[in-house]
């Protein structure tokens, strides 16, 4: 594509998050122009990185407010107001939390469609944005027919990142003024839930549980098999909701995208909320009652069984082998 | 307080979506038609406000006729009255389309708090609640698993993905509730005979001043996504354990 791609650079604790450089990767394979913008106090110690994965401008909003306010509207105005100015052909976004917030606004703000849920994008004249539906049961190819820049949300995980060996990207300094209705929404403060191992993006086990633990407290069965095998805890839609786990953990069309080496999934039905969010792991285990759970469609070893008497198993089987 | 909750009728989520061959767009014949579950937590955020703070919950849609049913539903649950947008033109409206019909029934009356759910659990958009926040230019407070709030200010734990952020905000403002934020209420027997007897504005494209929409995108194609390969399925004969052990040496992650 001879043409800009913008990649709005989320900055979390002084550094770009995972997808920002996943999809900077991306914005590379399209050819043409690659630039980034982001809104952090720090966003000028971020740079260098951007500009290892692709990034050969990086316009930086500094405004020591973007840390105070809820992000996505001061960060959105001053996008579309530098979308104006610069007229980018295609503007990809992480699909996290903040990513969702800016898209949204920005694209009422400019009146441009926003494709969301992409899990690729491609550009060839026409620029088409590949997403998954019902549960990732159908692939749909979805193509921009708007004039102006052309807004895409993309899933964590769908590109792999990697550095492409550029130098030091050159630094604008965005002077936008933040809108005094932005000062209406504070940032308090920001809480972590505290979870101990491999994060659950990046351990190569993930060992998830559903409705059919039970119990909010047989999630300690998961946290057992996660410790001997140096795996994470995730969770179904199902179980979060009802205030079993926190968020943090919830794999799903609305929680995390996970592709571990092995993904064991624990009483959990299959139900395409989740499926969508675990079905590129590299090898699934289900365990569950029902034979005729979805869940044992994708399974490379499904177990019919109850759970709450394999896990015990388990657990014994892992130490026993520990010594 | 003026409370505004903004409702979807999706395909009853216990059924597999289809889409038109011909339109690409969601086929809605033959097909159960719900409240979108995640909608309640919506209607239920408003009627709690208004219970402690005064006011009425209005809620608002934008769905072919049958949509009536889903604003009966939440009038049942307490809400005071109802605003259907219903046009042919606006068959397979995108978010954006969505979002600009939205603001313009909600700004035909003065509002404090505008209240949405994250994404609706058919399109999965997720962004309609955000773009109603730069159409009604005020802060979109968004994904709030818990909250509290009165006429004047909202305090809000906004989801995130290592947690959640807390956030005051002052009203006006659009707020977007996850599932677990409340418990929704059932609609009661006086509820639901009450619903039959609220007033229910109908609207169409030109009762609020827009145009036909211009799409913004066309989708090219649908097809079936690559199946996995099918595994193996087997009764636990007490060897379940063992043979997962087996599976994740095999795999080198052990």
């Amino acid at each position: 594509m001879a043409g800009t791609t913008w990649v709005f650079a989320e900055i979390v604790d002084g550094k770009p998050v995972a997808v920002t450089l996943e999809l900077l990767t991306k914005a590379r394979s399209l050819g043409g122009t690659v630039e980034a913008v982001a809104f952090s106090p720090v966003a000028e110690a971020a740079a260098a990185t951007l500009g290892e994965y692709g990034a050969t401008t990086v316009y930086a909003g500094t405004d020591p407010a973007y840390a105070e306010l809820l992000l996505g509207g001061p960060a959105a105005d001053a996008l579309a107001k530098l979308a104006q100015e610069h007229s980018p052909d295609l503007i990809l976004i992480g699909a996290t939390y903040t990513g969702r917030d800016v898209a949204g606004r920005l694209a009422a703000l400019i009146d441009a469609p926003v494709i969301a849920n992409g899990l690729d994008v491609a550009a060839n004249g026409d620029i088409t944005v590949q997403s998954a539906i019902f549960g990732a049961t159908q692939v749909v190819q979805t193509k921009f027919d708007s004039s102006g820049p052309k807004v895409a949300l993309i899933r964590a995980k769908s590109f792999a990142a990697e550095p492409g060996g550029g130098g030091a990207p050159k630094l604008v300094k965005i002077d936008a003024p933040i809108d005094e209705k932005h000062r209406a929404a504070k940032m308090v403060e920001s809480k972590a839930d505290t979870a101990t191992g491999p994060k659950l993006e990046e351990a190569a086990v993930v060992i998830s549980g559903g409705r059919g633990l039970q119990d909010p407290k047989n999630f300690d069965l998961l946290h057992q098999v996660a410790d001997l095998v140096h795996g994470a805890v995730g969770a179904s839609r199902a179980v979060v909701d009802a205030g079993w786990v926190p968020y943090a953990m919830q794999v799903g069309q609305t929680g995390k995208t996970v592709k571990p080496t092995v993904y064991i999934a624990c009483g959990i039905s299959g139900a395409m909320q989740h499926t969508v969010g675990m079905k590129g792991s590299k090898n699934i285990v289900a365990i569950n009652k029902d034979a005729d759970a979805p869940i044992f469609k994708l399974a490379d070893l499904g177990i019919v069984g109850d759970t709450l008497k394999i896990l015990p198993q388990l657990i014994d089987e892992l130490k026993a082998r520990k010594g | 307080m003026n409370v505004v909750v903004c409702i979807k009728q999706v395909p009853d989520p216990n059924s597999v979506g289809q889409l038109d061959p011909s339109t690409h767009t969601l086929r809605r014949e033959g097909v159960e038609v719900v409240l979108d579950p995640g909608d309640e937590y919506g209607i239920e955020a408003g009627l709690q406000l208004v219970e402690t703070h005064g006011g009425e919950v209005t809620v608002v849609s934008m769905a072919p006729e049958k949509g009536l049913d889903a604003i009966r539903k939440a009038l049942a649950m307490g809400a005071a009255k109802g605003v259907l947008i219903t046009d042919p033109a606006l068959a397979g409206a995108d978010a954006l389309t969505t979002a600009k019909v939205l603001a313009a029934a909600i700004k035909r009356q003065p509002f404090d708090l505008v209240i949405t759910a994250t994404e609706s659990t058919d399109g999965y958009t997720g962004t309609v609640p955000q773009m109603l926040g730069a159409l009604l230019g005020v802060p979109s407070v968004t994904f709030a698993k818990h909250l509290d709030g009165d006429g004047q200010k909202l305090t809000v734990q906004r989801q995130t993905e290592s947690g959640y952020d807390v956030i005051a905000a002052t009203l006006p403002a659009v707020l977007s509730v996850t599932a677990g934020v409340n418990e929704p209420r059932y609609p009661s027997l006086k509820g639901i005979m009450a619903a039959k007897s609220k007033p229910v504005d109908k609207l169409a494209l030109g009762d609020l001043g827009l145009e036909t929409p211009k799409p913004g995108q066309t989708i090219t194609s649908v097809q079936p996504a690559e199946e996995r390969k099918a595994g193996e399925i087997v009764e636990d004969d007490g060897e379940g354990a063992k043979r997962i052990v087996g599976f994740l040496e095999a795999q080198k992650v052990i």
